[in-house]
């Protein structure tokens, strides 16, 4: 059994970094909360653009991201008329027994108050979580979300089927993972479906595609057809094309569809592989799957890219050994190896597991350690989806 | 020499990782990194592009990732370039410039 070195939560959870999260849960108030963040060490700051409206899918993504296990403890801080409150914020994280924290900028009066009452309660509890150490665990308490973009011939090929490797070991020493982005499992409904661990997770997995399928389509976008890239690239088919981004995700039964919408925010409750029904492009995908609970991310990307995450670590994988090669500061791992035959896929995934495992004990991914700190919600339109009938 | 990758031990085509010429011959390799086959190609397949592992019945099903990617259209033989012009989507298939997925 792989164990990890991470920070017990009082409610059990283990995060594996130490951050001290600083919400602006309304526009207003990004810029006062950002330098808030900027001056206490381990604290970062997330925000929203979405203005001060309560809306449901917005406050799940803050909330789950302050009750991600990777947080320490939180300081809200509001312009004070917003709809959306710290006090609504607050209501759902305290019971996960952190440290959370509730200032306004209209209460402190101004922001040169808001930032020293700010700062000093950052400056308090970052002391504080100094003191919680790192113990050992069981790697079944950790949940990886795969996410892939900048995709080339390659990542269907080397990188995405090397992590596939990795999140099947997960799951076989009792870890959960998680992947997302629905318009890319078109056409392997069928084949997803096959893999349910029961019915109810069968029409699931149809009715999500179904109804992206239909979201695209109001947008004049038939997401069955493949493109003469696509075709010259090698792909046969559109079952073909969607495997290809989905074997990321492992061979696992699928324990259940993660929905997220104005009612609910899903989480999996049990070990083992889950489908995120969630946005297409990259950072408000990754966003969405760290505020459902995980706290280490596989990035696969061919071309390559840059991007990191707020509280979690994003490992990046490429299956190009020329993108690997002149992107080696933003790479963490060359899958390519297995192109010239020089490595097998499934040592190449074993490689891959043993780097989330060391990501998890501390060391820092290329985007953390560069600074990269990427945080963007997803929420989508209440009218249109009012105009689709699918709320 | 050249290799081709299989990606799961259940698939019977492999995607070449190199530009190959017909004729010449491609070493292909298992998920655990074993030379599973070696053969000379009847086509000409170009990176990222799929071959035959065997011989493919018209009609047999098409394996890749462990999962049914299409059907073939007509016999395939060994080592043989597989595309569009030789096999379907198992759900739907409209040939030329584009291929129209699943219902």
């Amino acid at each position: 059994m792989t164990q990890f070195y991470g920070y017990e939560r009082p409610d059990g959870s283990v995060g594996v970094r130490n951050h001290l999260l600083v919400i602006a849960p309304v526009d207003c108030s990004i810029e006062p909360a950002r330098k808030i963040a900027e001056q206490v060490e381990g604290a970062v700051a997330v925000t929203q653009t979405y203005g001060c409206r309560d809306d449901s899918m917005v406050v799940h993504n803050l909330v789950g991201t302050a009750l991600n296990p990777n947080v320490a403890g939180v300081l809200i801080v509001g312009l004070g008329c917003e709809t959306l409150t710290g006090d609504i914020l607050m209501e759902q994280i305290e019971p996960s027994g952190k440290p959370v924290y509730n200032i306004t900028i209209q209460e402190e009066g101004g922001t040169i108050s808001t930032h020293a009452k700010g700062v000093g309660i950052l400056q308090r509890m970052a002391q504080e979580m100094g003191k919680i150490k790192r113990e050992a665990f069981p790697i079944s308490k950790l949940t990886l979300a795969v996410e892939c973009g900048g995709s080339d011939a390659t990542s269907g090929l080397a990188a995405n089927p090397a992590v596939g490797v990795a999140a099947d070991k997960l799951i076989d020493e009792g870890g959960t993972v998680m992947f997302g982005e629905t318009q890319e499992m078109t056409g392997t409904q069928h084949i997803l479906a096959r893999r349910a661990v029961n019915e109810q997770v069968g029409k699931d997995i149809y009715s999500i595609i179904e109804t992206q399928e239909n979201r695209l389509k109001a947008m004049g976008v038939d997401s069955r057809w493949m493109s003469k890239g696509n075709i010259d690239g090698g792909l046969t088919t559109i079952e073909e094309k969607s495997l290809g981004a989905i074997r990321k995700g492992g061979t696992k039964p699928i324990q259940g569809v993660l929905f997220n919408d104005w009612k609910r925010f899903d989480k999996p409750t049990k070990p083992g592989l889950y489908l995120m029904d969630g946005p297409g492009w990259d950072v408000p995908s990754v966003t969405h799957m760290v505020a459902a609970g995980a706290q280490v991310v596989c990035f696969t990307s061919g071309r390559g890219s840059t991007t990191g995450h707020a509280i979690a670590p994003v490992i990046k994988i490429t299956g190009n050994p020329g993108t690997f090669a002149k992107m080696r500061d933003n790479i963490d791992i060359n899958a390519g190896t297995i192109l010239d035959g020089s490595e097998s896929l499934n040592s190449v995934g074993d490689r891959i597991y043993d780097m989330i495992v060391e990501t998890a004990n501390g060391r820092l991914t290329t985007a953390e350690a560069l600074g990269y700190k990427e945080f963007i919600v997803f929420k989508r339109s209440r009218e249109a989806e009012h105009m689709l009938g699918h709320c | 020499m050249k290799k081709a990758i299989q990606i799961d031990e259940k698939d019977n085509v492999a995607t070449v990782t190199d530009d190959v010429k017909a004729g010449e011959e491609v070493e292909v390799l298992s998920p655990q990194g074993e030379v599973i086959l070696k053969t000379k190609l009847i086509d000409d397949v170009i990176f990222g592009h799929k071959m035959s592992l065997r011989k493919l019945k018209e009609g047999e099903e098409i394996i890749k990732y462990g999962e049914i990617i299409g059907v073939a259209s007509k016999e395939i033989p060994v080592g043989e370039w597989l595309h569009t012009h030789n096999v379907n989507s198992a759900r739907l298939h409209t040939p030329g410039e584009k291929v129209r997925g699943v219902t």
